[in-house]
């Protein structure tokens, strides 16, 4: 049962992460590459907080949250001047200097090291750190945010999102400033992979950088294009194939010394035959 | 009353004069042709009015109010200005529906947020697919419709803006005649209701049939401007299109 829940709240955080990814590449046709760093600093701005002052973890989540808001606008601002590959090269870059800084700010960081020791939140005497507890808070993380991103892409606002997509320069034609619109959609989808990020933190209790380097926003945009792009639920079916992808191959029986290899070699693959037999992923209505 | 005033644009692309010093001057509710050979500058032309392009020099007057020597794609719309583009752009992977609707959103973020589509929206986009023949087509996707049907929708996308101005670049080009005639009797019914067209096509016919006014453009320059049937005997007109 800890196994399956354990899991559960592993899904739930990249059900998350592919949820808020899908808004900016499959909503939006920006092929942004940078979503782990913004997990990241949500993942380190509640270890941080939680393990060297005396807040709680809510606290360090709106922490994240307002560095996420601000560090987003700014990347934000510079990412919506470009488009298609520019884009996605603009994003990588930021997940560099990201990790970089994860990296070398020892005093804060740890460096390489990592930090250790994080607490599992408490809220109203409810002790979260019964993984049971754990597992319905972050799935109510996740309804809300499916809920908010299906507001989101059903409004008006979401049909924006779509033409800009299909033609970021027709849709200028009729009057819409596109840089706000991109700009509002990346902050959105940052402050979600910041939550996931404050959760995963609280959850692993250890986080290292290497967590949420560039290789970690691939796998995070490979949950966003398997299940689909551009759809919501695709996301959350994305998330729960490759969470539970690698119990399969343990299952079927890969030596423990190259299954972390052999499961980057499947990312791989399955990505390769999705570009191939099916671009907009297993249930996407959008084909990059 | 002039609606749009051009005064010495000039466009180059590496060296080049796209369109060199050029002054006209459009009467509002006319159909005004622009003609010229291949590469004459009319689509750049329009796409410097529409804010597609920059502008390196020149001034254009809107309204003989509101001047710009420099305009974002997106400020063309609050000048009354729409158009359509001689290789159609559409939002190919959303609806026809979805295309008449996106630009019936509000502008802003926190509008386009939470102003849901009422009533009226649906149905003037119903009006609107149904003046171009599209309506049964409304949940299909734009890249499975035909190349004609593409043309009609781009058109009605830009008649759902309820612009002033309609730059229509060769809205003919490629379609059946029935659907010529719809793109024709738009035109017309968008003069009734004293919209300024500003209409580039090769075809001579529809052009003597629809224009009020025409302006001849050969290697970015003005060539030859005035009455239709006066213009399209002149020589050096005759000459640019057909040579020696």
């Amino acid at each position: 049962m800890e196994y399956l829940i354990h899991l559960g709240i592993l899904f739930a955080i990249y059900s998350i992460l592919g949820l808020s990814l899908n808004l900016v590449v499959g909503f939006t046709g920006l092929l942004s590459i940078s979503h782990a760093a913004f997990y990241g600093i949500g993942a380190y701005t509640t270890a941080i907080i939680l393990t060297k002052t005396g807040l709680g973890f809510f606290t360090s989540l709106i922490l994240g949250i307002i560095i996420v808001l601000i560090i987003s606008f700014l990347i934000g601002l510079v990412l919506s001047k470009f488009k298609g590959d520019y884009y996605a090269l603009g994003s990588i870059g930021f997940n560099v200097i990201v990790l970089s800084v994860l990296l070398n700010w020892q005093d804060l960081t740890a460096g390489p090291l990592g930090i250790a020791g994080v607490s599992r939140p408490e809220i109203l005497g409810i002790d979260f750190s019964n993984k049971f507890y754990f597992l319905i808070l972050i799935l109510i993380f996740l309804l809300i945010f499916y809920l908010i991103s299906l507001f989101i892409t059903k409004s008006p606002f979401g049909k924006i999102l779509k033409a800009i997509r299909e033609d970021d320069g027709a849709i200028q034609i009729f009057g819409y400033n596109i840089l706000y619109f991109k700009l509002v959609i990346f902050i959105v989808s940052a402050v979600m992979a910041a939550i996931a990020g404050s959760f995963f933190a609280s959850f692993v209790t250890f986080i290292e950088p290497s967590s949420f380097a560039v290789s970690e926003s691939i796998f995070i945009l490979v949950v966003s294009i398997l299940g689909g792009l551009a759809s919501l639920r695709g996301s959350i079916l994305g998330a729960l194939f490759l969470v539970l992808l690698p119990e399969i191959l343990r299952l079927i029986g890969f030596p423990v010394d190259i299954a972390g290899q052999m499961r980057q070699v499947i990312y791989g693959i399955i990505l390769i035959l999705l570009m191939l037999y099916r671009p907009q992923g297993l249930i996407g209505e959008y084909k990059i | 009353m002039k609606v749009l005033e051009i005064k010495k644009l000039t466009k180059r692309f590496d060296g080049v004069f796209a369109v060199n010093d050029l002054s006209l001057e459009i009467e509002k509710g006319s159909v005004v042709g622009i003609i010229g050979p291949n590469g004459s500058g009319k689509t750049t032309l329009v796409n410097l009015l529409s804010g597609i392009v920059p502008i390196d020099k020149g001034k254009v007057t809107v309204n003989n109010s509101k001047n710009f020597t420099k305009i974002k794609p997106c400020q063309i719309y609050s000048h009354g200005i729409t158009r359509t583009f001689q290789h159609v752009r559409l939002f190919e992977q959303m609806s026809v529906l979805d295309n008449i609707l996106v630009v019936l959103t509000e502008r802003n973020i926190f509008g386009s947020l939470f102003v849901k589509y009422g009533d009226h929206c649906h149905k003037y986009s119903k009006k609107i697919l149904e003046r171009v023949n599209l309506w049964d087509k409304k949940d299909k996707l734009v890249c499975n419709l035909s190349y004609g049907q593409r043309k009609l929708l781009e058109i009605a996308r830009a008649l759902a803006t309820k612009s002033k101005i309609y730059f229509f670049d060769e809205p003919f080009a490629g379609i059946f005649p029935e659907m010529r005639k719809i793109v024709a009797s738009i035109i017309k019914e968008l003069k009734l209701e004293k919209k300024t067209i500003i209409l580039i096509e090769h075809d001579m016919v529809l052009i003597r049939e629809l224009c009020d006014y025409l302006f001849v453009l050969d290697e970015g320059k003005l060539l030859a401007h005035g009455k239709p049937d006066v213009v399209l005997k002149r020589k050096n007109v005759v000459k640019a299109y057909l040579g020696e």
